[in-house]
């Protein structure tokens, strides 16, 4: 069971840090450090178009390690019969399939395009979720830490 | 709001009963049926006016009308609901008068509502004084009760008679209104009343005086029907609190005299119209925007609609507000557009806000003469010791009358420090298709004639620059370097990974290089007559060309004739002819992120990208059109375009081409919208590249765009009274100077639903609805985005029906604002990008999707409801004038086939097209003396020219087509068709009000609608 516990901290760790790292970018990409002038100037646009594409790339290569980790999780709970522990993990499980496949159709990119990401909404919607998903790492991490230390005490 | 047809008395009804009565096989969907009946019963000459003209519209629809006495004292009943405001208002009546004693506001601060009437505050003061315990201090309750008598509006002269007669003390102009205020506000109640209810009422409040403040109106106006007594529901007396912010601090010089409770300027908005009754609500001349409810003065001021516009001219104080009415708050922008008159500042200190960067604008207020506040974020800042003197008047000391300050829009000469770089040069770069397939279709000989025709007219300066690429599967450079003796023509077969051969010598100079580039032009359509080269390598052509422009930045023009096959960004065909009809399982996305890609590629080079796509089959636009699409350039599309074969599309080509060549170019453009604190914008529609959340980048600007965007209310506007919104483009002209129009919108707040819907623009809401659409069938599917747009007329309609009306009636109320919602939603529905069931082609419906997105507002409507005149009869009443010209108004006809007949000729103007639509036994006259043929069968198949005859009919017609033309910018093309030309399906596809296989008609849209809202 320990070795287990220590490799799940690690690992949730790198989901959260996944979450972080969204936050972080999200910031980013709302703030533009420029002065109204500055950001007019055409020579300031190529700088900010190339870091919006970078932000985003960055953004798309996040997605799919944390939602592999987080299966993995799932998948482990499932072998480990922690039926609890699993049941709070299912929804967020769904809902990253749904976000997962449910981008349009044809296109091959997933989320965070850089001409849309820019949209307020958008851009609020993103910063919402990943603030959100952070929350629910954080929580279940602590969780998780009282389980092993519980099951470590009473065996 | 004219209402062409309706007789001016009685001579109708007789029709009526019968038709009524043949009708009441399907009278289950009405509900309204007794109260018609009653009427009908026993005074047949009150009927509705609005009934009378329509005889036989829809008269299988008209439902039965049982005798059921009980069911029309129930309406009877609900009627009855307005009685306690009418108890309310008892103190309020005239007689009395009493002083505002418990209104802290000064009545001339009250009289502001009414600045166009002509006793301007007796009346309000009146109303005011109800037992203003339970009321917010000055909330003017009366007005609208008050506006609506005088509203000249359907209910004809026929509802007066039977009221005279019950009331002979009502025979004036003066107290007559007494029971129609009562009168509640269904128009099919009206007539009950007069009836019975109405000396009861009277009686009761026999003094209501609304009708006193008018007596200049003449009689006729004043006896008309009142339906919208509901529209000022006991309920919403609470909270109307309209001119509650006369209260507050002065907003300065200009505002001294603001005053925005407004009901003042639409007496005609507060009516509430019952859909499924009146039916000719379509006005019979264009439907003007709606005025937002300011101050003379200030309105005056304020931005021309045509180029900025908000869908709700009255601005809900919260979101919770604008929840509840279910209609989209935005903003609809046409900022480049080709101005008549534009005032230009050239000052080296452009005063500004220093907080939130606005521009001085007419709304601002002067604290002093040293101090402005911003009306955008309310910061105090200092007037600048230049801005004090006025350059107009040579006065100093009167920055209030600068221009900046007197004029919404205007135009700033930036000074340097608004450019870290030297402006662009005009950079003009041409890409064709010359593959075996773009010969066939004998494209280049069109561009390249326009081309030479209009080199000297491309915008420019001695700095302009111009070059060419052709490809098929390889790429052709044409170096056109000064001091060749022709142009000379370098091959790139490697499309892998493409470079550019002397690149200093492929963009020149034109003005140095013109003669060169005159050859190239003329010799270019036959180089390739004879090629067997199919592929196409689109996508390394494009690479090159942005390789090529990425120094300077500038427009590429792309001409495609095919589906790319080769290299980057090939693409495969997607469409299934089968799967047409369905909405769902269509490829509107784009299928590669190639195009994407490069379109932010140049737009952060600053190249815009404009595409023409002149294709036989399936091109793929969903993923073409993404190049134009993010680098703010604009498509242009031409099915089955052949220089033989399809003549018409030829001539619009290069009508159209010959537009996109002359007109204004702005480059390396950015563009930001900035909104009252509270305000926040959060969706944008259009072609750009959202740079920030509020910076929209444009590479290139040109006057032919317009743009949306979606807002909400972030924090509560309750302790303000106006809300201004600014556009600011900042962009290099073809000249090489940078300029910055800016553009100033100023809107009222409000705190009631109802004022809400008073102020709707229902123009402005169906564009922002289609932007909203078009998005919506992109990420969802088509059939989510119809079913959103039905929704959006359902929820709104609830929204009022629930909120704002107080007695529920039958029928489908709709407040006057609202009264073409669900017409031109219809039409959205049937418009191509929308439509199932046709055999539209993908490219076509995503063309027109494209166009939603990037037409101005006035075209996209045109285009979705297009104007339907009779013209084999005009005449020259009620004829404009224009500079010795007489220009014939014939009125605007419902789209019904109904209203078309054989004798005649109707002029259908969708925008881009107008077309012409010859009766078979249209009459000889029309023929020989406009159309200048002998008989119909000798009308050619295709003819797009009226001949220029001696005759006053032809000179009648052709004066109001070219006027049509003049009020666009564009040459939209006239089709004269007669019953088989190829043409004919295109005109009877724009009859919205009428059934197709798989579409509603225009009623059953509304009995759909209203069966939704009454659940």
């Amino acid at each position: 069971m320990l070795p287990l516990g220590f490799r799940r901290a690690r690992l949730f760790v790198m989901a959260s840090e996944a979450a972080w790292g969204q936050i972080i970018a999200f910031d980013e990409l709302r703030t533009d450090f420029k002065s109204p002038i500055d950001q007019c100037n055409p020579v300031h646009a190529r700088e900010r178009l190339r870091n919006i594409e970078r932000i985003c790339f960055l953004l798309r290569k996040l997605v799919l390690p944390e939602y592999s980790i987080h299966s993995l999780f799932c998948i482990m709970f499932l072998c480990a019969q922690e039926w609890l522990t699993l049941g709070l993990n299912v929804p967020l499980l769904f809902y990253h399939f749904w976000r997962y496949f449910h981008c349009p159709a044809d296109s091959s990119e997933l989320a965070y395009d850089p001409p849309a990401v820019m949209n307020a909404d958008t851009l609020s919607y993103c910063q919402k979720e990943a603030w959100c998903k952070l929350a629910f790492y954080l929580l279940s991490f602590f969780y998780y830490l009282y389980c092993m230390i519980y099951t470590l005490v009473s065996s | 709001m004219s209402q062409p047809g309706i007789p001016a008395s009685g001579g109708a009804p007789t029709g009526l009963p019968a038709q009524n009565r043949a009708s009441s096989a399907s009278g289950s969907l009405y509900t309204n049926g007794p109260v018609q009946n009653a009427l009908m019963s026993s005074q047949v000459s009150v009927n509705e006016g609005y009934n009378s003209q329509l005889p036989g519209s829809y008269p299988h629809l008209i439902p039965a009308k049982t005798l059921n006495p009980v069911s029309g004292q129930s309406n009877y009943g609900g009627s009855q609901n307005v009685s306690p405001l009418s108890i309310y208002q008892g103190p309020g009546q005239t007689p009395y008068r009493p002083p505002v004693a418990s209104n802290p506001v000064t009545p001339s601060l009250h009289s502001g509502p009414v600045p166009r009437m002509p006793l301007p505050t007796s009346q309000n003061p009146a109303a005011t004084p109800m037992p203003s315990g339970s009321f917010l201090p000055g909330a003017i309750v009366q007005p609208p009760l008050n506006w609506q008598y005088n509203y000249p509006s359907t209910g004809s002269q026929t509802n007066h008679c039977p009221r005279a007669s019950s009331q002979p003390a009502v025979s004036g102009n003066t107290n007559l209104t007494s029971h129609q205020y009562v009168s509640s506000g269904d128009p099919s109640l009206q007539n009950n009343f007069i009836k019975s209810a109405t000396p009861q009422h009277a009686n009761k409040n026999p003094t209501m005086s609304v009708g006193y403040s008018y007596p200049s109106l003449p009689p006729g106006y004043q006896n008309t029907a009142p339906p919208s007594t509901t529209g000022m529901p006991p309920s919403s007396l609470n909270y109307s609190s309209g001119p509650q912010g006369f209260t507050q601090t002065p907003l300065g010089a200009n505002h001294l005299t603001a005053s925005m409770s407004g009901l003042s300027l639409h007496p005609e908005g507060l009516r509430v119209i019952n859909l499924l009754q009146e039916r000719n609500m379509l006005p019979a001349t264009p439907l003007q925007p709606s005025v937002p409810n300011l101050h003379e003065d200030i309105q005056k001021l304020n931005c021309n609609p045509e180029l900025f516009r908000c869908t709700l001219t009255s601005i809900p104080q919260t979101q919770a507000l604008l929840n509840k009415a279910k209609l989209p708050l935005g903003l609809l922008l046409h900022p480049f557009k080709d101005l008549v008159q534009l005032p230009v500042v050239t000052s080296s200190t452009i005063v500004r806000c220093r907080s939130c960067r606005t521009y001085i604008n007419p709304f601002v207020s002067f604290l002093d003469q040293r101090r402005w506040k911003c009306n955008l974020c309310y910061r105090v800042n200092d007037v600048p010791e230049e801005f004090m003197y006025n350059p107009l008047t040579r006065v100093y000391g009167e920055p209030h009358r600068r221009p900046e300050v007197q004029n919404a829009t205007i135009e700033f000469m930036a000074p340097s420090e608004y450019m870290l770089r030297p402006p662009q040069p005009p950079v003009y770069l041409f890409v064709f298709d010359v593959s075996h397939n773009a010969v066939e279709t004998g494209y280049l000989n069109s561009v390249c004639q326009s081309l030479l025709d209009n080199l000297d007219l491309l915008p420019g300066n001695t700095r302009t620059k111009i070059g060419f690429i052709t490809f098929d599967s390889t790429i052709h450079f044409y170096s056109l370097q000064e001091g060749l003796a022709q142009p000379q023509m370098l091959i790139v077969s490697d499309i892998e990974d493409v470079f550019i051969p002397m690149p200093e010598n492929l963009l020149v100079n034109l003005n140095e290089s013109k003669e060169l580039v005159q050859d190239l032009l003329k010799t270019l359509p036959q180089m390739f007559t004879k090629t067997l080269e199919t592929q196409s390598a689109l996508g390394p052509a494009l690479q090159a060309a942005f390789k090529l422009m990425s120094p300077t930045g500038g427009r590429m023009s792309v001409f495609q004739t095919q589906l790319p096959t080769l290299g980057m960004g090939a693409l495969r065909p997607r469409e299934e002819p089968n799967q047409r009809s369905s909405a769902k399982e269509i490829h509107l996305t784009p299928s590669t992120d190639f195009y994407k890609k490069l379109a932010l590629d140049c737009s952060g080079q600053q190249v815009a990208v404009d595409l023409f796509l002149l294709s036989g089959q399936y091109s793929d636009l969903a993923s073409l059109g993404c190049i134009s699409r993010y680098s703010a350039g604009s498509v242009y599309y031409y099915p089955s375009y052949h220089h033989q074969q399809n003549p018409v599309q030829v001539q619009k080509f290069q009508k159209e081409l010959q537009r996109y060549l002359t007109r204004k170019i702005g480059f390396e453009a950015v563009m930001r919208i900035r909104c009252t604190k509270g305000l926040s914008i959060h969706t944008f529609h259009g072609n750009f590249f959202v740079r920030s959340t509020d910076l929209l980048s444009l590479p290139n600007v040109n006057p032919d765009a317009g743009y949306a965007v979606q807002m909400s209310v972030e924090e509560n506007l309750t302790d303000t009274q106006l809300v201004s919104f600014q556009s600011a483009l900042l962009y290099t002209s073809s000249k090489g100077e940078r300029r910055i129009r800016v553009h100033t919108l100023c809107l009222p707040v409000v705190s009631t639903l109802n004022e809400v819907f008073l102020g709707a623009d229902v123009q402005a809401i169906s564009g922002l609805l289609a932007n909203m659409a078009v998005d919506r069938s992109v990420t969802a599917s088509l059939s989510d985005a119809r079913d959103a747009l039905v929704n959006a007329v359902i929820d709104s309609l609830s929204a009022y029906r629930s909120s704002v009306l107080s007695n529920q009636q039958p029928g489908l109320m709709v407040p006057f604002s609202l009264r073409l919602f669900p017409l031109f939603v219809l039409a959205l529905l049937k418009q191509k990008s929308f439509q199932t069931g046709t055999n539209a082609r993908l490219d076509e419906r995503i063309f027109a999707m494209c166009q939603v997105k990037n037409q101005p507002l006035v075209y996209l409507m045109l285009t979705t409801h297009p104007s339907l005149y009779r013209v084999d009869n005009l005449s020259d009443e009620g004829a404009l004038s224009i500079n010795d010209r007489t220009i014939p108004q014939p009125p605007i006809l419902q789209l019904s086939v109904e209203k078309l007949s054989r004798d005649g000729a109707f002029l259908m103007d969708a925008g881009s097209v107008l077309m012409l639509w010859v009766g078979k036994n249209c009459g000889q006259n029309f023929l020989s003396q406009v159309l200048g043929v002998q008989n119909y069968a000798l009308i050619p198949q295709i003819m797009t020219d009226l001949p220029e005859l001696e005759t006053p009919e032809s000179a009648r017609i052709i004066a109001f087509i070219s006027w049509l033309r003049e009020q666009r910018p564009f040459f939209p093309i006239l089709y004269v068709i007669r019953d088989e030309s190829p043409m004919k399906a295109n005109f009877l596809q724009n009859m919205v009000e009428d059934r197709t296989e798989s579409a509603l008609s225009y009623y059953e849209f509304l009995l759909h609608i209203q069966q939704q809202v009454n659940k």
